[in-house]
């Protein structure tokens, strides 16, 4: 008889130890495939390669606030996907949102910027959440009316997105012919996020926290979390709970689209004092992962984000330190990425060899 | 001479074990029945035997010989086919056309010499197939007998059949076990998975038993009695006898009028239904399913759209004032203080969300009757905790996700949530559909109680002992409209099973 070699077979469940272990090992896997691709490569020694990853995201205090500060961008985006997703509303227009979010604080630090700094800084913070939830409620009413696919909808919204913002990028262009916006408030900084404690990613950093501790709160304890939830699993059973269904998908999407919008109002602002169709740079598609694997619980979000920030600021800096391009350190990306994800795999199933104990 | 033997066959799930040691052995040209309660390896076994299960341990002999079944394609070549519960047809194609899908495309596709086969088939055994039928045009009736011919045309000599009645009424089961003799005097094997014993004594030459995955024992049928059987399935004496308490003071609780729904496709799935119920009654709905017996309970639960003209009175029980649910939300009719509570056919799907616990659960209907913005998990945790206590419903705990318990203790934290919000209307869609045998007797008896204490109970049920056992009127459906209503004391189950299938003259239709 010929017998299967291997076989998956599902497990019943594990241990908090145990997917713990799984999840290390496959980070020290990851780690060495790493290392061996880059050896073959490179001819490096892996484990210089990985100092220098580590100094490229936290050698020195410039580096590490901008590793926290692409940190602080992902974890805002992915707390503010996370109620739509846990509601199964495959919003992936969060570029677009934090786009739209963020011409709505550039235009306000063009044209208010003398309402002195308090009000113009409240005011954007409003305006670009009223922002971003007005691109992702059209989305919303159409599945909620209609039943429309909201994947496509939002999706196409970013491409609407993008158009707008080249336009105010030529509209706003600094200095003409640049092609940029350009620093905006370059000599009075109205309008940017205060320097405290000698960074100006510290507010950010505040508000990230208080949206992370909101969202666990409303997801776990409110009933609107709740509504999610049930809507999430099934709509029939949220209909069996006289829940309406079209209220709680318009009303989670606007919350997650407003939570983009300060994104993108975090990221112009609190960040590069600049517009440009490059604001958002993927990261709403990025944060998608990020909320997924933590299963939008926020405190994993946060943890999650600095493991990919750490590796995005890392790999540029082999990049150039090892006079390799772009590619190469996406690849280091891609093989640990692959080794987390994978690791879901013997979470769930084990492989076993062959029959144990043959009777004859 | 054996056709199939299992040796020592074990195959497990995580930490369920779903078959430990079974070895027994299936006579060449019998019709073998496999009894056993849900959870007791019926199909588990038998999905090894075709292909989708690899054993842990153990083998299996097909005519003596040992074989490493990989694959339901080296299934097909031992001439071991299986007909599951669940058909597995395409449904935009014909009958011939799915006869062939996945075939070795060695030759090629001659429409004519398909029909001729099977019309070899289907006058040897006594079947009707029409080979250019589209299978979404088919009856379930249909769906299985293509199934059926299907697994003959590849040249199966060994049948394996997965609960093959449960979506039959009599009459159909009656025809299909007719072509199952005839088969057998073709010298094929039959294995037939059920738990219904009178069908296991019908059709059966032989009954192996199951229990809770291990192998108990096979009897001969000639020398078999239902009691003796379920005592061999469930591992004691079980009382077969469901009761049917009197209760005298019947008062009037819904008062369904005309009512007519249209479903998402835009098909008239409910015509004209007009019926009466009252508190301290147990009414029955028999149909084949999918005639609309879902689809009316939801109409009066308010989840579906009730068309114009039809009309739900709902009494009250102090004032006997009449308030219209037409027209209505769940929430909408809950408060306006209608006790009405509904245990859906789709228990996670519908009555409990599968990812939470039972204490989360149990909050489903009345979360937002607190005051704030926040939930309240106090009082849902000690509701969770006494049915957990009373209905004995075995989880690790009122937090494990309910999708993960089994299916009858699922129904248990559904039942019990419905019962506990003290209804004066119950509604139950297919409530021990999947159950075991004590978990269905449980069941009977929570909705007996509630009967007793003067609730207006619904049972749409499919086995038809069982609505006529338990129920005092029995309401048949049949295409969407009401084909009369029964007296459950002395309606007779052929009758029953006619109008199921055959809508009967005007006379029949009376409400009482």
């Amino acid at each position: 008889m010929n017998e299967p070699i291997l076989r998956v077979i599902k497990r019943e469940s594990m241990s908090f130890k145990g997917k713990l272990l799984v999840r290390a090992v496959s980070l020290i896997l990851a780690l060495l495939v790493c290392g061996i691709v880059i050896t073959l490569i490179t001819g490096y020694n892996p484990i210089t390669v990985y100092v220098t990853m580590a100094q490229g995201a936290f050698g020195t205090k410039t580096r590490a606030w901008s590793t926290i500060k692409e940190m602080l961008m992902l974890s805002c985006i992915a707390i503010g996907l996370a109620p739509a997703f846990k509601m199964k509303f495959w919003n992936v227009g969060a570029e677009g949102q934090i786009l739209i979010g963020g011409i709505v604080s550039a235009g306000c630090m063009i044209y208010l910027s003398n309402i002195g700094n308090a009000g113009l800084f409240v005011l954007m913070c409003i305006l670009s959440a009223l922002a971003g939830s007005l691109w992702a409620f059209l989305p919303a009413l159409f599945k909620a009316k209609f039943n429309t696919n909201e994947t496509l909808f939002t999706l196409m919204m970013n491409y609407v997105a993008i158009q707008l913002t080249s336009y105010f990028v030529a509209k706003w262009e600094n200095p003409v012919g640049s092609n940029t916006v350009g620093v905006i408030n370059q000599s009075g900084h109205e309008g940017w996020f205060p320097k405290i404690f000698g960074t100006q990613y510290f507010i950010s950093l505040i508000m990230v926290i208080i949206l992370a501790v909101f969202m666990h709160i409303y997801l776990r304890y409110t009933k609107h979390g709740y509504e999610i939830a049930v809507v999430g699993e099934s709509e029939n059973t949220a209909r069996y709970a006289g829940i309406s269904v079209p209220k709680v998908v318009i009303r989670t999407v606007l919350l997650s689209g407003a939570i983009c919008g300060v994104a993108g109002f975090m990221a112009v602002a609190g960040a590069s004092h600049t517009i440009s169709t490059s604001t958002a740079g993927g990261r709403g598609f990025t944060a998608i992962i990020v909320a997924w694997l933590a299963k939008f619980d926020s405190a994993t979000m946060l943890l999650i984000s600095l493991l990919l920030a750490f590796l995005n600021s890392g790999s540029s800096e082999i990049a150039s330190k090892c006079h390799l391009n772009d590619y190469a350190s996406k690849i280091v990306i891609g093989i640990i990425l692959f080794f987390i994800l994978g690791s879901e795999f013997f979470i769930n199933y084990k492989l076993v060899r062959g029959k144990k104990g043959e009777k004859k | 001479m054996a056709a199939i033997t299992f040796e020592h066959i074990s195959k497990r799930f995580g930490s369920v074990n779903a078959n430990s040691d079974v070895s027994f052995s299936v006579n060449k040209g019998e019709i073998l029945a496999l009894l056993g309660e849900n959870g007791s390896g019926k199909t588990t076994l038998m999905n090894m035997l075709s292909g989708i299960y690899y054993p842990d341990e153990g083998r299996i002999l097909v005519d003596d010989k040992p074989v490493s079944i990989r694959g339901p394609r080296e299934a097909y070549a031992l001439g071991i086919g299986m007909v599951h519960q669940h058909f597995k047809l395409v449904d935009v194609f014909t009958a011939a056309e799915n006869l062939v899908v996945g075939l070795e495309p060695d030759k090629k596709l001659d429409r004519k010499e398909i029909a001729a086969d099977i019309k070899e088939i289907c006058d040897k055994y006594k079947f009707d197939v029409n080979p250019d039928k589209k299978v979404y045009d088919m009856s379930v009736s249909e769906k299985q007998t293509l199934e059926i011919v299907k697994v003959l045309y590849r040249g199966a000599n060994i049948l394996i059949l997965d609960e093959p009645t449960a979506v039959l009424t009599p009459q159909e089961t009656e025809r299909l076990f007719n072509v199952l003799r005839n088969m057998k005097q073709d010298g094929k094997t039959v294995i037939i998975i059920t738990h219904k014993l009178h069908e296991v004594l019908s059709i059966s030459d032989r009954v192996a038993i199951l229990r809770k995955g291990e192998y108990i024992e096979t009897v001969e049928t000639a020398e078999a009695t239902e009691e003796k059987l379920t005592e061999l399935m469930v591992g004691k004496k079980v009382d077969l006898e469901i009761e049917r308490p009197e209760i005298e003071d019947k008062k009037l609780r819904l008062e369904v009028r005309n009512l007519s729904c249209i479903n998402n496709e835009g098909i008239k799935i409910l015509k004209d239904i007009s019926f009466d119920l009252y508190g301290g009654e147990i009414l029955g709905i028999a149909g084949i399913s999918g005639n609309g017996q879902k689809e009316l309970l939801e109409a009066i639960a308010g989840l579906n759209l009730i068309e114009e003209g039809g009309s739900v009175k709902y009494h009250q029980p102090d004032t006997e004032d009449p308030v219209e649910l037409k027209g209505m939300t769940p929430r909408r009719i809950r408060d306006l203080g209608v006790q009405l509570s509904f245990v859906p056919e789709d228990r996670l799907g519908m009555g409990l969300v599968g990812s939470m616990g039972m204490t989360e659960n149990m909050m489903l209907k009345d979360y937002n009757s607190g005051r704030g913005i926040f939930t309240s998990k106090k009082a849902p945790k000690e509701l969770a905790e006494k049915i957990m206590e009373e209905l004995e419903v075995v989880t690790p705990g009122v937090t494990t996700p309910v999708r993960r318990l089994s299916g009858g203790n699922v129904q248990k934290v559904l039942v019990g949530r419905e019962i506990a919000a003290s209804p004066t209307v119950l509604m139950t869609a297919y409530a021990v559909r999947g159950l075991d045998i004590n978990t269905s007797y449980t069941i009977y008896h929570l909705l007996n109680e509630q009967k007793k204490k003067g609730v207006a109970v619904i049972y749409v049920g499919e086995d038809l002992d069982v609505l006529l056992a338990l129920c005092d009127r029995i309401l048949v459906l049949c295409g969407g409209q009401a084909n009369g209503i029964l007296d459950g004391r002395t309606a007779d189950k052929q009758e029953v099973g006619r109008r199921m299938s055959v809508i009967v003259g005007k006379e029949g239709e009376g409400h009482e």
